[in-house]
C-alpha cells in the first residue's frame, strides 16, 4: 500500500525553484523557507536552507549525522531565531515570532530524545497538547464553574479520540513515563496531533521502534495526513521508512542541501551517494 | 473516570481536615487542649496555609522560592492597618468581618508585591531564582523595617524613615506593628485551610494546572505545544503570595505586637523545612509536617535545655525515615489513594 502512494504521487516545480505533490500546487504551500540559515559563534550550522512543503505532502528531511535536520527543526518551531532568511508558514512570515506563537500558526513537533510529561497520565499529556484547542480561564477551574465541566468533557472526550488513532485510549490513565518507547514515541505524535496542526514536524519517529513497528507507524503516519489533511515533515534514519512514505526528500550535508527530490532520484543521486558512502578512493584524486 | 477520582480525593481531603478541626474544636470545649497548645492552633493553621501555598511555588511548579516570609510580611502588615482604618473609617464591630476583608486585603498586597517580584525573578531558573527570591524577601523585610503607617478619623498616613504622623502610629517602623487588636480566631484559620485547598487542589486538577506542571516537567515541550511558560510560572508565583498574604493577615491580627523582624530568611526555611519533610509536591504532606513540626517544639518543653537539639534530630529522623524506599513503599500499601496524588504532583526534583 505505502509503495503504491509513492509511484502515484508526482512532483511539480513550485517557484523558488522546489518542488511539491502535484494535488498541492494551486494550494497555499503550508512551509516556504527561504535562504534560511543560522550561526552559532560563526558555525554556519544551517546555510541558505530553502524549501517548500505542499499543504498535504508527506516531506523527508534526511542526512548523515550532524547534517543539522533537528537544527533545521528547532529553526521551523523558532527554539532558534534564523539569522538570516525567512520561514513562511500557510504564507505568514514568522519573523520575531516565538514557540508559542509559532505552534498558534499551525507547527507541531515531536523531539529525537521523548519530551513528555512523564510524571503524568497519557490522558494529561493529550490534554495538555489540546491547551489552546479546548480554553478556559484559571478562574473557571478554580471555582469549577460550568464552562470548566463543560470544556473538561470536550478536553476527555477530544483526548480519547485522538488517542484513538493509534488504538491507545485503553492506557489514558496509565503514567506517560512507564510507557514502552514505541508507545511514548506514539503518544508525542498524539500529544502533537492535539494542538492541531498543519505541518507536523516528526523527529526520528521510528528511533527504537522493530520493523513492525515502523511498519504500522508508516500506515499511521499516511492514515494522520489523509485524516487531518496537513502536511508532515520527518527526519528519519530507517531509510525504508522515507523511501516509503515521503514524497519530496531533502538531503542535507554540513548544513547545506545537497539534493532534493522524490525518493528515486535521491536514491541515483550521485551527492548524496558519496554524502552517505564517501567517494571512491581513484575518484577522489 | 480520572476526573471522578480526583474529585473523590479532594472531598476526602476536606473531609479530613473538617474532622480534625472538629476534634480540636470539641477539645476546648471539653478543655482537654492544653493552654499552651490553645495558643498554637491559629499559629498551625497559618503554617499549614504557608505550606501549601509554598508547596504550589516548589512542588507543582518546580521554583525553589526562598523569600515566602516576604509575601506573609506584606500581608500581615497591610491586614493589619486594613483592619485598623475599618476599625477607624467605618467605627466597624464585628470582627468576623474585619477579619475576612483584612485577609482580603493582605491577599491583594502580597498578590501585587508577588506580580513585582514575579517579573524580574521568573526570568531566572534553578538556583539563581532560589538566591533572587532569597535577596527579595530580605528586601521586603528590610523596606517594612522603615515604613510608618498610622490612622486618623479614617484616613490612613504613610511615611518612610519619620515616624512624625498625625494620629494614632499603626506601623511603627522597626518597632513593628504594636497595639493590634488580635481578632484572628481559630475558625477562620480553619476556614482559610480550606479555602487554601479548594483553591490549590482545584488549581492543580484543572487546564491551568496541568499547564503548571508542564512547565515544570519539560519547558521546552511544553512551549512547542502553544503553553506560554511565562504565564503559568507566573499564575502559580502569584497565586501561591496571595495565599501566603492572607495567611500572613491572619498571622498578624493574632499577635498585639508583630515586627517585620519576624519574617526573615529563617521563617521562609522554615516553611520550606514543612514542604520538604511533607514531600514536595504533596499537599498532605505539607499539611501534616505543618502540623507536627509548630506543635512539637511545644511537646519538647519537657526538654527544656535541649528542645532545639531533640527538635532537630527529629527532623533528621524523619527526613531519614521518609525517604527510605521501604518505608515509601509501605506507605504506597497502606495508603492507595496517594498513587493518584503522586501521579498530579510528581517528584519536582
Amino acid at each position: 500500500m505505502t509503495q503504491q502512494r509513492r509511484s502515484t504521487t508526482k512532483m511539480v516545480p513550485f517557484p523558488s525553484h522546489s518542488i511539491v505533490p502535484e494535488r498541492d500546487v494551486d494550494k497555499l504551500p503550508v512551509l516556504e523557507a527561504r535562504h534560511l540559515g543560522i550561526e552559532f559563534g560563526g558555525l554556519k550550522a544551517v546555510e541558505d536552507f530553502n524549501l517548500t512543503i505542499g499543504k498535504t505532502e508527506i516531506a523527508g528531511l534526511i542526512g548523515p549525522n550532524g547534517a543539522g535536520k533537528t537544527t533545521v527543526f528547532n529553526l521551523l518551531t523558532k527554539v532558534y531565531q534564523p539569522t538570516s532568511g525567512t520561514i513562511m508558514i500557510n504564507g505568514k512570515d514568522t519573523a520575531g515570532m516565538n514557540t508559542v506563537q509559532a505552534n498558534k500558526l499551525g507547527v507541531a513537533r515531536t523531539f529525537q530524545n521523548i519530551r513528555l510529561f512523564g510524571n503524568m497520565s497519557v490522558e494529561d499529556n493529550v490534554r495538555i497538547g489540546l491547551h489552546n484547542q479546548v480554553p478556559y480561564g484559571m478562574f473557571s477551574g478554580i471555582f469549577r464553574l460550568p464552562r470548566y465541566w463543560k470544556q473538561e468533557k470536550k478536553q476527555h472526550e477530544r483526548a480519547l479520540e485522538l488517542l484513538s488513532i493509534f488504538g491507545m485510549q485503553d492506557m489514558a490513565s496509565a503514567k506517560a513515563g512507564s510507557l514502552p518507547y514505541g508507545a511514548q514515541r506514539r503518544l508525542e505524535i498524539v500529544r502533537a496531533l492535539a494542538t492541531n496542526p498543519s505541518l507536523l514536524l516528526l523527529d526520528e519517529p521510528a528511533a527504537g521502534m522493530n520493523p513492525h513497528e515502523t511498519e504500522e507507524l508508516m500506515d499511521s503516519i499516511i492514515a494522520i495526513r489523509d485524516q487531518f489533511q496537513i502536511a508532515v515533515m520527518l527526519i528519519e534514519h530507517d531509510m525504508k521508512l522515507v523511501m516509503g512514505i515521503c514524497e519530496g526528500i531533502c538531503v542535507l550535508n554540513y548544513g547545506r542541501v545537497i539534493a532534493k527530490g522524490t525518493a528515486e532520484e535521491i536514491q541515483k543521486n550521485p551527492t548524496v551517494i558519496e554524502a552517505y558512502l564517501g567517494r571512491r578512493k581513484e575518484d577522489a584524486q | 473516570m480520572k476526573l471522578k477520582r480526583s474529585t473523590v480525593n479532594n472531598l476526602i481531603a476536606y473531609g479530613i481536615v473538617i474532622v480534625a478541626f472538629v476534634i480540636c474544636q470539641s477539645m476546648i470545649s471539653a478543655g482537654a487542649m492544653s493552654r499552651s497548645l490553645r495558643g498554637q492552633l491559629v499559629p498551625i493553621c497559618v503554617y499549614i496555609v504557608m505550606a501549601v501555598s509554598l508547596n504550589l511555588t516548589v512542588g507543582i511548579s518546580g521554583e525553589l522560592s526562598l523569600g515566602h516570609a516576604g509575601f506573609m510580611s506584606v500581608g500581615a502588615f497591610s491586614g493589619i492597618v486594613a483592619a485598623t482604618w475599618m476599625e477607624s473609617a467605618f467605627a466597624m464591630e464585628n470582627d468576623v468581618v474585619r477579619l475576612l476583608l483584612a485577609m482580603v486585603v493582605g491577599g491583594v498586597f502580597a498578590g501585587i508585591a508577588g506580580v513585582i517580584i514575579g517579573v524580574p525573578v521568573l526570568r531566572l531558573r534553578g538556583d539563581y531564582l532560589a538566591i533572587v527570591t532569597l535577596a527579595f524577601g530580605e528586601i521586603i523585610r528590610n523596606v517594612l523595617n522603615c515604613v510608618y503607617i498610622s490612622v486618623d478619623a479614617g484616613r490612613v498616613y504613610f511615611a518612610f524613615n519619620s515616624p512624625q504622623l498625625p494620629g494614632k502610629l499603626v506601623i511603627n517602623g522597626p518597632a513593628g506593628a504594636t497595639g493590634v487588636s488580635r481578632i484572628s480566631t481559630f475558625v477562620i484559620g480553619f476556614v482559610l485551610i480550606l479555602f487554601t485547598l479548594f483553591v490549590v487542589l482545584n488549581l492543580i486538577n484543572s487546564r491551568s494546572g496541568r499547564a503548571i506542571m508542564a512547565c515544570r516537567d519539560s519547558r521546552i515541550a511544553a512551549e512547542s505545544v502553544g503553553i506560554n511558560i511565562t504565564k503559568y510560572r507566573m499564575m502559580a508565583f502569584v497565586t501561591s503570595a496571595v495565599l501566603a498574604g492572607m495567611a500572613g493577615a491572619l498571622y498578624g491580627l493574632n499577635y498585639s505586637t508583630v515586627t517585620a523582624a519576624k519574617f526573615d530568611f529563617n521563617t521562609s526555611i522554615l516553611v520550606l523545612v514543612f514542604v520538604v519533610l511533607g514531600g514536595i509536591g504533596n499537599i498532605w504532606g505539607s499539611i501534616i509536617a505543618a502540623t507536627l513540626l509548630t506543635v512539637l517544639p511545644e511537646l519538647l518543653r519537657g526538654f527544656s535545655d535541649y528542645r532545639m537539639l531533640v527538635y532537630a534530630v527529629v527532623l533528621i529522623l524523619v527526613m531519614l525515615v521518609t525517604n527510605s524506599p521501604m518505608m515509601r513503599a509501605f506507605f504506597a500499601r497502606v495508603l492507595p489513594h496517594k498513587r493518584g496524588e503522586e501521579g498530579k504532583g510528581g517528584e519536582a526534583a
